[in-house]
């Protein structure tokens, strides 16, 4: 117990963490891509057709796992952004700045994909549904977190104001899920009914599983590859990284 | 809670500044006591505005700790600031408010009660008198800074880190602002002050610290 | 404890009456973005009935905002805003003080000033009271939220777009139940469980927001 509590300090200095995160970018890499080539197989050609939906229902092997992933980025983030402001940490800042980019992506290929179901399912690129509302909204508060990074030129000023809005955008999105919900149903517009009433085949919950085991190894394997720049961008001037030398880098 | 009969002390341990890319200073360890004060000195851009700030608990230091009576200033946030005065290089008053208003709101959010009556006696004795009731926008530099120092008459704070605070004053506030930090030096209390001029305040208890590159 | 809190107001209060056209601007932006919605959708009052309690509390929503900008940017140009963080009372507590102040000068007015642009929509009376009421209600949260974004945004260079990219999603909750509450009293359902949310709102804004403006000061000063 007490070896692994000294490894996690051990690894919570930037320059330590650096060689381990290749090793772990490296690893996921081929998780990810096998996962996600076997999953796209299977989405294709093993999942059944939808006896409702046809053939076009077979974007929500994309599209379910990418929602969910983007929801998950995000508090994830927010875990590290608490953790950086209680243990001032330099590390944890960085890991939510290396996922963000990957998080709004998610939003993003989230919303893509709804739009892209929802042509022939609805007729329209567009619904005012609770939930694409909700993950435009998040898509919003990503690229708000990126923003504000963006804006403020101190690193240190960077971390700790935009993990105080990662914080505060964590406890507003149940709020704004919530009334946008309540929005929606207030309207009568129109509800995305997800395969709730035609039960789900087998495959077609092992195929989404498959995806978003996948699109998580992706997202570790993008975010370490990520987190690495961020580090030696930041530590620039330190020792560590000038004796890195032209070799690894 | 701080004994306020405890002899005050402000520690500084292994302080690290950074801005920006560049290190400011490291491993800064020092104390200063009760009836001291400390004269900061340093080039331009040595980092003595950082480390001021860093004492009075204003920017979060890269590492290190600043302790007052033994406790991490950041555990004791407003315990803390009840025994300290800071004055920037800002003077932290309202250009829409007279200075009697604004002597008048420091004090309260200071925890101190000053009546209007008070207010216009200290104002007169640091030299404004007939100022009292102007905007203070309409003021000179000078004059602005003798308002922001009125809360060094005011306040009993037993800290006080005062930034360049003979800036833009004239002879007579200079000497009567020396006066008045020997006697809270006197009476027991902190100063840490930064000054480029040399003043002729150095008494027995005062001590120098040179920040700069020839001592990280 | 409420004697910093009440100076804090009186002190903030004093320096909007010395510089009144402030608050006038914003009121005067509230006034034309709404005008402008007749003349971009066309006059029929039954399309305008329809869409009045949306664009009055988007209207809203956009000059608190812009208001919002100012909270704290001349405290900290002066320096009274880093005097602010080394006194002995709580911070949070100063903040408060500042949003309330700042809501009496730039949110009352546009509570104010309501009624007689819902009268443009041909609103009823029954939903001009709600709007009133729900712009009372929701007016001072988005203070409370906004005032977080501004610390955040403080001293930046593209401060005022980014302020309003990071607080317009916070919004959206308020503005749900905002115009929600004037939508259900015309369609005849009743505001009331709308109303009710915004005080909820309100009311947890008030608790937390504050704290995490303070914060935010902290940072912005450091």
């Amino acid at each position: 117990m007490t070896s692994r509590l000294i490894n996690w300090f051990k690894f919570s200095s930037p320059a330590s963490f650096y060689p381990l995160a290749r090793k772990i970018s490296l690893v996921s890499t081929v998780i990810a891509v096998v996962l996600i080539a076997v999953g796209l197989y299977m989405s294709f050609f093993v999942a059944p057709t939808d006896y409702k939906q046809g053939e076009g229902y077979r974007i929500i092997f994309v599209h379910v796992p990418a929602s969910w992933m983007s929801m998950f980025i995000y508090v994830v983030m927010a875990g590290w952004a608490a953790l950086g402001l209680v243990f001032n940490t330099r590390l944890s800042a960085m890991m939510a700045q290396a996922l963000a980019p990957t998080g709004a992506m998610f939003a993003f290929l989230s919303l893509w994909t709804g739009s892209f179901w929802g042509k022939p399912m609805w007729g329209t690129w567009w619904v005012w549904d609770a939930r694409i509302t909700s993950e435009l909204i998040l898509l919003f508060l990503y690229l708000g977190y990126m923003a504000l990074r963006a804006a403020i030129d101190d690193p240190r000023r960077g971390d700790r104001a935009s993990a105080i809005l990662l914080l505060v955008g964590v406890v507003n999105v149940p709020i704004i899920y919530y009334s946008v919900k309540w929005w929606n149903t207030l309207h009568q517009g129109s509800t995305i009914r997800m395969n709730q009433e035609s039960t789900m085949e087998e495959t077609m919950l092992l195929t989404m599983l498959i995806m978003t085991l996948g699109f998580w190894a992706y997202s570790i394997a993008v975010a370490m590859a990520r987190v690495r720049t961020v580090i030696l961008e930041r530590e620039r001037s330190t020792t560590w990284v000038r004796e890195l030398g032209g070799g690894e880098i | 809670m701080i004994d306020a009969n405890t002899e005050p002390s402000l520690q500084i341990q292994a302080l690290c500044c950074v801005r920006g890319d560049r290190v400011l200073f490291r491993d800064l360890s020092f104390a200063v006591q009760g009836g001291e004060l400390l004269h900061l000195k340093g080039h331009n851009g040595s980092g003595k505005t950082t480390l001021l700030r860093a004492l009075a608990g204003l920017l979060l230091p890269e590492s290190g700790e600043v302790r007052w009576a033994g406790q991490n200033i950041r555990s004791l946030r407003e315990e803390y600031s009840r025994h300290l005065l800071y004055l920037g290089h800002l003077n932290g008053i309202k250009g829409d408010l007279t200075a009697v208003e604004n002597l008048r709101i420091s004090s309260v959010l200071d925890g101190l009660q000053l009546s209007e009556k008070r207010a216009w006696e200290v104002l007169g004795e640091i030299g404004l008198k007939g100022h009292e009731d102007l905007p203070s926008k309409h003021l000179s530099q000078g004059q602005k800074r003798r308002v922001a120092l009125a809360r060094l008459l005011v306040n009993r704070a037993r800290v006080w880190i005062l930034d360049e605070p003979f800036t833009a004053l004239d002879v007579d506030a200079v000497q009567l602002l020396q006066e008045v930090i020997r006697q809270h030096v006197a009476n027991g209390g902190v100063a840490i002050i930064t000054t480029h001029q040399e003043v002729a305040m150095i008494g027995e208890h005062t001590r120098t610290i040179s920040l700069g590159r020839a001592d990280v | 404890m409420f004697e910093p809190l009440y100076w804090i107001i009186r002190r903030d209060l004093t320096i909007a009456m010395r510089r009144r056209s402030d608050i006038f601007t914003t009121l005067i932006f509230f006034v034309i973005v709404v005008s402008l919605f007749p003349l971009g959708i066309g006059p029929e009052p039954d399309t305008l009935r329809l869409i009045a309690p949306g664009i009055v509390w988007v209207g809203a929503l956009l000059a608190s905002m812009l208001a919002l900008e100012l909270i704290f940017s001349a405290d900290h140009r002066d320096g009274t805003l880093e005097q602010m963080l080394l006194t002995p009372q709580p911070v949070s507590l100063l903040v408060a003080g500042k949003v309330i102040a700042h809501w009496l000068v730039s949110g009352i007015p546009l509570v104010l000033m309501s009624p007689l642009l819902g009268v443009q929509y041909d609103l009823s009376w029954e939903a001009l009271g709600t709007l009133v009421v729900s712009l009372l209600l929701g007016t001072p949260a988005l203070s409370l939220i906004g005032a977080i974004g501004a610390a955040l945004t403080l001293g930046l260079r593209s401060g005022g777009v980014l302020l309003a990219l990071l607080v317009l999603p916070l919004y959206i909750p308020v503005l749900i139940f905002g115009a929600g509450a004037v939508e259900a009293t015309v369609s005849g359902l009743g505001g009331q469980s709308h109303l009710s949310m915004l005080a909820a709102i309100l009311v947890a804004s008030l608790v937390l927001a504050p704290l995490a403006t303070a914060a935010a000061l902290r940072v912005a000063e450091d």
